[in-house]
C-alpha cells in the first residue's frame, strides 16, 4: 500500500519546482470568445482587406488621382466605363480622373478621420470621465455640467461654422470632430467609474496609500477599457458618417483631396447621366467598412461582457 | 499585557455622514447620519481586539475612520503618540505603511486585471519606489509561501483562484509591508466554514510569528471569541461594552451583550431546544434619529426613565471590564 510513497514524494517535489504557471488574463479570455464570433472575425478580415487595399492599391494603379484622361472627356458614360484595358478599373469620374485612385485616396482620408476622431474621444473622454467620476462631489458636478452645456450646442452647427470661418481643411475637420466626439464617451466612462470606485480593490489601494492619480490609471482605467473599446469601435463609423455628411454638404475635405462622402456626393450628382459606377464603388467601400465596424463592435461587446465571466 | 506599549488609542471618535433628503432644496440643511457616535478604545502591541455588532452598527465605518478613509467629525485617533484625525493625503501616507486592511469580499478586493504578483507587490511599489525588481519578486514569493500559496502561481489572475485563496492573497498584500496593525473587516464572513477556520488559523499563526496587532471585525460571536484577546460590542455607533473575551462571554454586564450572547446557537439540538432564548424586541432605530440618552433603551428589557435622559458613560465596572450602562448586570 505504501509502495508508491516514494513516487508520490517525487511527484510532489516536481510540482513544487514546476516553472511559474502562466495565468490567463481576462483579455485573453475575451479574445477567445471574440474569435468564436464568425460575423466579427469576417468583419475584421474585410476591414483588414480594405485597409490593405488603401495602402497596396496605388502600386496597381495605372493613373494617379490627379491625372485627367482627356480621351474620356465629354463621353464619360461610354469611354469612362470600368474596364481593365483602359486602366480605369473602377471607371472615371465626371472630370475624367481615375476612380480607382480616387477611391483609394478617399478610403485613406475617411478611415483616418474615423480613427483619429475615435482616438481623441478615447483619450480625452476616458481621462475626463474617470477623473470626474473618481473625485466625485463638486469636481464631478462642475466637469459634467460643462459636458452637458457642450452637448446642448448643436454640433453640426459648430462644425459648419468652424469650417466656414477658419476655412476648409482636414486639420479643421479633425479639430471640429475631436471637440464633440469625446462628450458622450466622458459620460459613459464617468458612469462606469462610479461603479468601479466603490469596489473593494480600490479601497484596498487607497488604504495602502496609492496616490489618487495612480489609482485612476492602474485600477480604474484598465477596468473601464472593455466598455471604452466597444464604444470606440462604434464611434469610428459614427465619425466616418459625420465626415461624409459634411463632405456631402460640400463643406468637408477640399479638392483635390477627397473622401468617401465627397465621392458619394459626386456620384449621386451624376447619376442621371448613366455613370452609376461613380456612386456604387465608393458606396460599396463605405457600406462594407461601416458594417464591419459595427459587427466588430458587437463582437467585442459580447466578448468583453462582464456577465459572461 | 498591561506593560505592552499602546499602539492605537481612539478617543470619542465620531463619524457623521451628510444625507440630503430626496428632492431637497440646495439651501436646506442636510441630515446627519451618525454612523459612529463617540467610540473610544485602545489597542496594545500584539493584541487582538474583536469588534462585534449587528449589521449597520458602524463596525466597518469605525475601521475606515481609523485608517482615515472616511473623515472623522470629531475625536482623536492617536497612533503611536501622533493624532491622525483630520489628516489626509501625503501627511498620512507614512502611517498607511503600518496599518493595513483585509476586506470582506475576497474576490472583489483584488483588481481583476492585475496578476497576483502585481497585486501583492503594489504596496511595495507605493512605499519603496526604488526597490529592485528582483528583490520585489523575492519578497512576494516569500510572502506567498508564508500565507500558503505556491509561488509559481505568481502570474495568475484573481478569477483563477477560490475564495479562500483570494483571501490569502489579500492577507499577503496586507503583510508585505510588515505592518504593525491589520484591520480585518469581516475577513471570513464570505467564506464557508472549513475555509473560515483555515484563514483564522493562518491569521493567528502569522500574528504569533510577526507580532502583529489585529482589529478583527465580525458579526459571528464565536469566531470573535476564538481569535480575540479583548472584545468590544457596538450598538448603533456607540460602544456598549469592552472586556477581555473570556470575561465578556462569561459575565456580560451590558444587557445588549447578554442578549447577543444568548442568541448564539449551540450546536447540540437537545440543549438548543431546552434552553430559553431571550430575543431582542423591536427594530434597530435609525441612525439618522437615534433615541435620546442610551441608544439601546428602546429595546432594553431593563430600561428606566433615567436611560432616556442621560447617556451612560463607558465606565470600568470591574477590573478591565468597561460597560456603558446605568444598570449593569
Amino acid at each position: 500500500m505504501f509502495a508508491n510513497t516514494k513516487k508520490v514524494e517525487e511527484f510532489a517535489e516536481n510540482m513544487a519546482s514546476v516553472d511559474t504557471v502562466k495565468g490567463r488574463s481576462l483579455w485573453q479570455d475575451a479574445m477567445g470568445r471574440f474569435l468564436k464570433n464568425k460575423a466579427a472575425v469576417t468583419s475584421v478580415i474585410l476591414l483588414g482587406l480594405i485597409l490593405l487595399f488603401s495602402f497596396v492599391g496605388p502600386y496597381f494603379a495605372q493613373w494617379t488621382n490627379e491625372e485627367i484622361d482627356w480621351s474620356t472627356l465629354g463621353a464619360v458614360a461610354e469611354k469612362g466605363r470600368p474596364s481593365i484595358e483602359s486602366g480605369h478599373y473602377f471607371g472615371t469620374d465626371d472630370l475624367g480622373r481615375d476612380l480607382y485612385s480616387r477611391v483609394i485616396q478617399g478610403t485613406q482620408v475617411s478611415l483616418m478621420v474615423g480613427v483619429v476622431g475615435a482616438l481623441i474621444a478615447v483619450i480625452v473622454g476616458t481621462l475626463y470621465g474617470a477623473i470626474a467620476g473618481y473625485f466625485g462631489g463638486r469636481v464631478d458636478s462642475v466637469m459634467m455640467r460643462a459636458v452637458d452645456i457642450l452637448m446642448a450646442i448643436p454640433y453640426m452647427f459648430i462644425l459648419i461654422l468652424l469650417l466656414v470661418v477658419f476655412g476648409r481643411s482636414i486639420i479643421m475637420l479633425f479639430v471640429g470632430i475631436g471637440l464633440v466626439s469625446w462628450l458622450s464617451m466622458a459620460r459613459i466612462v464617468r458612469g462606469q467609474t462610479l461603479t468601479i470606485k466603490n469596489k473593494e480593490f480600490v479601497e484596498a489601494a487607497i488604504a495602502t496609500g496609492v496616490p489618487s492619480f495612480i489609482i485612476i490609471l492602474r485600477h480604474i482605467v484598465p477596468n473601464l477599457l472593455g466598455v471604452v473599446v466597444v464604444y470606440a469601435t462604434l464611434l469610428v463609423p459614427e465619425m466616418i458618417l459625420t465626415e461624409s455628411f459634411i463632405s456631402f454638404l460640400g463643406l468637408g475635405v477640399q479638392e483635390p483631396n477627397t473622401s468617401w462622402g465627397a465621392l458619394i456626393s459626386d456620384g449621386a450628382g451624376t447619376i442621371q447621366y448613366g455613370t452609376l459606377w461613380q456612386l456604387l464603388f465608393p458606396l460599396f467601400f463605405f457600406v462594407v467598412s461601416l458594417f464591419s465596424f459595427y459587427f466588430i463592435g458587437d463582437g467585442l461587446r459580447d466578448a468583453l461582457d462582464p456577465k459572461d465571466r | 499585557m498591561s506593560e505592552a506599549e499602546t499602539l492605537l488609542r481612539v478617543e470619542d471618535l465620531k463619524v457623521y455622514f451628510d444625507i440630503r433628503p430626496e428632492g431637497a432644496m440646495p439651501w436646506t440643511k442636510s441630515l446627519k447620519l451618525k454612523a459612529v457616535d463617540g467610540v473610544s478604545f485602545d489597542l496594545k502591541a500584539g493584541e487582538t481586539l474583536g469588534i462585534v455588532g449587528e449589521s449597520g452598527c458602524g463596525k466597518s465605518t469605525l475601521a475606515r475612520a481609523v485608517i482615515s478613509m472616511v473623515p472623522a467629525e470629531s475625536g482623536h485617533i492617536v497612533w503611536l503618540g501622533k493624532d491622525l484625525a483630520g489628516k489626509t493625503g501625503d501627511a498620512i501616507r507614512p502611517v498607511r505603511r503600518e496599518i493595513q486592511m483585509i476586506f470582506q469580499d475576497p474576490l472583489a478586493s483584488l483588481n481583476p486585471r492585475m496578476t497576483i504578483g502585481d497585486i501583492i507587490s503594489e504596496p511595495l511599489w507605493t512605499h519603496h519606489p526604488k526597490m529592485k525588481k528582483a528583490e520585489v519578486k523575492l519578497k512576494v514569493e516569500d510572502m506567498m509561501r508564508k500565507v500558503g500559496l505556491l509561488p509559481n502561481l505568481i502570474n495568475r489572475y484573481p478569477h483563477e483562484f477560490s475564495g479562500g485563496q483570494c483571501q490569502r492573497i489579500g492577507i499577503a498584500r496586507a503583510l508585505i509591508l510588515e505592518p504593525k496593525l491589520i484591520i480585518c473587516d469581516e475577513p471570513v464572513s464570505a467564506l464557508d466554514v472549513s475555509i473560515q477556520a483555515q484563514v483564522i488559523n493562518l491569521l493567528q499563526s502569522l500574528q504569533d510569528e510577526l507580532g502583529l496587532s489585529l482589529i478583527f471585525i465580525a458579526h459571528d460571536l464565536s469566531v470573535v471569541k476564538h481569535i480575540s484577546d479583548r472584545v468590544m460590542v457596538l450598538y448603533l455607533g456607540n460602544g456598549c461594552e469592552i472586556a477581555t473575551s473570556k470575561d465578556l462571554y462569561a459575565h456580560p454586564r451590558h444587557p445588549y451583550t447578554r442578549l447577543l450572547i444568548s442568541a448564539v446557537p449551540i450546536p447540540d439540538p437537545s440543549i438548543e431546544l431546552s434552553r430559553e432564548v431571550e430575543l431582542i424586541k423591536g427594530e434597530l432605530p435609525s441612525p439618522l434619529n437615534p433615541p435620546s440618552g442610551c441608544v439601546f433603551r428602546t429595546r432594553c428589557p431593563k430600561a428606566q426613565p433615567l436611560c432616556a435622559e442621560e447617556k451612560p458613560k463607558m465606565e470600568e465596572k470591574s477590573d478591565g471590564h468597561f460597560a456603558a450602562c446605568h444598570f449593569p448586570d
